[in-house]
């Protein structure tokens, strides 16, 4: 070959090998950047009645958002006790009996559509589903909000690391004359178990993030929630409240609900990444 | 079972070498004009019978692609749980016809070994061994311990395990995990264990160990082991079955069938003319 050709080609190489790695940067700089500027902002904020005090009336200063952490808490703990279960077994009757054939494409299809559907869309779903009828705004319809989102995530998660089970595994169980059932109850389902828990925690950290679903259902509370038929506080919620409010004091204590917020995922993925981090023994 | 069989003669290789192998009083699996094959294919069997004696260790070798692993696996009918896969013909296990069979009932009178180690990644090796039992609602801890000990015995694997059961099984290496799998299906006490090229994905040591427990549990247990290694068949095995495109070419007692094969192509295969 020339030496010319090859001279300019090592030249377009290396442009295009920094090309890559400055977008790489860019895309690990912007995250951190985020993570910065809210820590920074946040940090002045933070003390610890902010964590356990309940807001004070507009014009006092001072207070905290110990209702909306304890809010969240249990609305997403309520959509995970809903949302894990369904996604989990559809996942699972979708790898294991349903590879094939009409209706799994559908279930498939739908849980991608549901997918992309806006979030404030999910939660006028769950407006015109429960608390239209009961009446009232509530943490459970927050929760049902919060569920429907995480149900397609959890579905198609669970199915992928269930079809990540060698078959070898599934004829192992079969041979020993065990039902198909009890095969993918007890032996596929432990073995993608690390898999899915990790799946179902990312979607819950990602539900735990969501505002709009939340806006029309839980609807916020400045005081401690009556119980889950009542109308609750949530972080994301609260933080959008005082974001959009005109007094200073709140949009301090919004970037320290962010710090909260951004804090709680940011230990909720690292959880999932480190303490599920498949061994290397075959087990997903 | 029957127990006329208690009193067999021993296995020698006496019979003549074509044909039905043994005397039907010997018979456990009597396979009879088998046909299968997989989803929009030709049959990949074309019509096999075969007797295969009780208690002793019978080899099926040929090329590869001549239906080998396929008949095996339709002694379990683990054939059939492959989309598409079907399976017609004869096979009587103790006068009844398997393919009539509640599958799930069959595979614990018919247990399998597969060509590649296949522990369950997520059970220690107490928990693989006893898998067959606790998952079929077994929860009897002594009863459930005992077994474990004496298949990992019979497998000749106990005291290379023996301190680390709670370990992981896919901790073990491959031949012992190759054990750990024969235990694991020893413990449900099958009447035959089907071996579909156990050994072919370990090293000559590993085998040798496996040939050696072959020969120690074939005076208790029926073995139909599926081989590539023509030598591995003539170790271990009573009985020879050559098979040829789904077909069964030969079938006879073993020292005969590879002296004195009666059949060209047999004589053609074991000379390594082809395959």
């Amino acid at each position: 070959m020339n030496a010319s050709v090859y001279a300019r080609r090592r030249r377009v190489n290396a442009l295009m090998l920094a090309a890559t790695a400055a977008c790489a940067a860019v895309s690990a700089g912007v995250l951190l950047g985020i993570l910065g500027y809210i820590a920074w902002k946040g940090a002045s904020s933070l003390s610890w009645s902010f964590l356990t005090e309940l807001p004070k009336p507009v014009g006092e200063t001072g207070g905290g958002i110990a209702n909306s952490i304890l809010g969240s808490v249990k609305v997403v703990g309520l959509a995970g006790l809903m949302g894990i279960p369904v996604g989990v077994a559809s996942g699972v009757y979708l790898a294991e009996y349903g590879r094939t054939g009409r209706f799994a494409f559908c279930v498939r299809y739908a849980a991608d559509v549901m997918n992309g559907v806006p979030s404030i869309v999910i939660g006028l779903f769950a407006y015109a589903l429960v608390v239209m009828p009961m009446k009232r705004f509530s943490a459970l319809s927050g929760s049902v909000a919060l569920a429907l989102i995480m149900i397609p995530i959890i579905l198609r998660n669970t199915e992928e690391f269930v079809r990540l089970v060698p078959g070898t595994i599934r004829e192992a169980a079969l041979a020993l004359g065990v039902p198909r059932w009890k095969v993918a109850a007890f032996v596929v389902l432990p073995t993608a178990g690390r898999g899915i828990a990790t799946g179902a925690l990312l979607a819950l950290s990602r539900a735990a993030g969501e505002t709009a679903p939340l806006i029309f259902t839980a609807f916020g509370n400045r005081y401690w929630d009556q119980g889950l038929l009542g109308p609750i506080a949530t972080l994301p919620h609260t933080l959008y409240n005082y974001a959009i409010s005109p007094y200073a004091d709140w949009h301090q204590q919004a970037w320290a609900a962010a710090l909260i917020l951004m804090a709680f995922m940011l230990a909720v993925n690292v959880a999932a990444r480190v303490w599920l981090r498949p061994p290397s023994t075959g087990a997903l | 079972m029957n127990p006329t069989m208690d009193t067999e003669p021993p296995a020698a290789p006496a019979a003549p070498a074509s044909g039905t192998a043994a005397p039907a009083a010997e018979t456990i699996l009597s396979v009879r004009g088998l046909r299968a094959g997989y989803a929009g294919g030709a049959p990949v069997l074309k019509g096999v019978s075969m007797d295969v004696r009780a208690r002793a260790v019978t080899a099926i070798i040929g090329p590869s692609g001549c239906g080998k692993s396929t008949l095996i696996r339709c002694l379990n009918r683990l054939h059939e749980a492959l989309p598409g896969a079907f399976c017609d013909g004869e096979v009587l296990l103790g006068g009844r016809n398997v393919l009539d069979w509640d599958p799930v009932l069959l595979r614990r009178e018919v247990g399998m070994v597969f060509q590649r180690p296949n522990p369950f990644p997520t059970m220690s090796v107490f928990d693989n061994v006893a898998a067959g039992l606790t998952l079929n609602g077994e929860r009897d801890r002594v009863k459930l311990a005992e077994r474990v000990e004496t298949s990992l015995r019979r497998a000749a694997l106990w005291d290379e395990v023996k301190d680390k059961l709670r370990s992981p099984g896919v901790g073990l290496s491959g031949g012992q995990q190759q054990r750990l799998c024969i235990a694991r299906a020893l413990a449900v006490e099958p009447r035959v264990l089907l071996m579909d090229e156990p050994c072919s994905a370990l090293d000559p040591i590993a085998t040798a160990r496996i040939e050696e427990l072959l020969l120690e549990i074939k005076d208790q247990l029926t073995v139909v082991i599926v081989t590539h290694n023509m030598q591995q068949a003539a170790r271990v095995s009573a009985h020879t079955a050559f098979m040829l495109s789904g077909e069964l070419v030969e079938f006879g007692p073993t020292q005969g069938l590879f002296t004195k094969p009666s059949d060209k192509r047999t004589e053609d295969y074991i000379t390594g003319r082809f395959g």
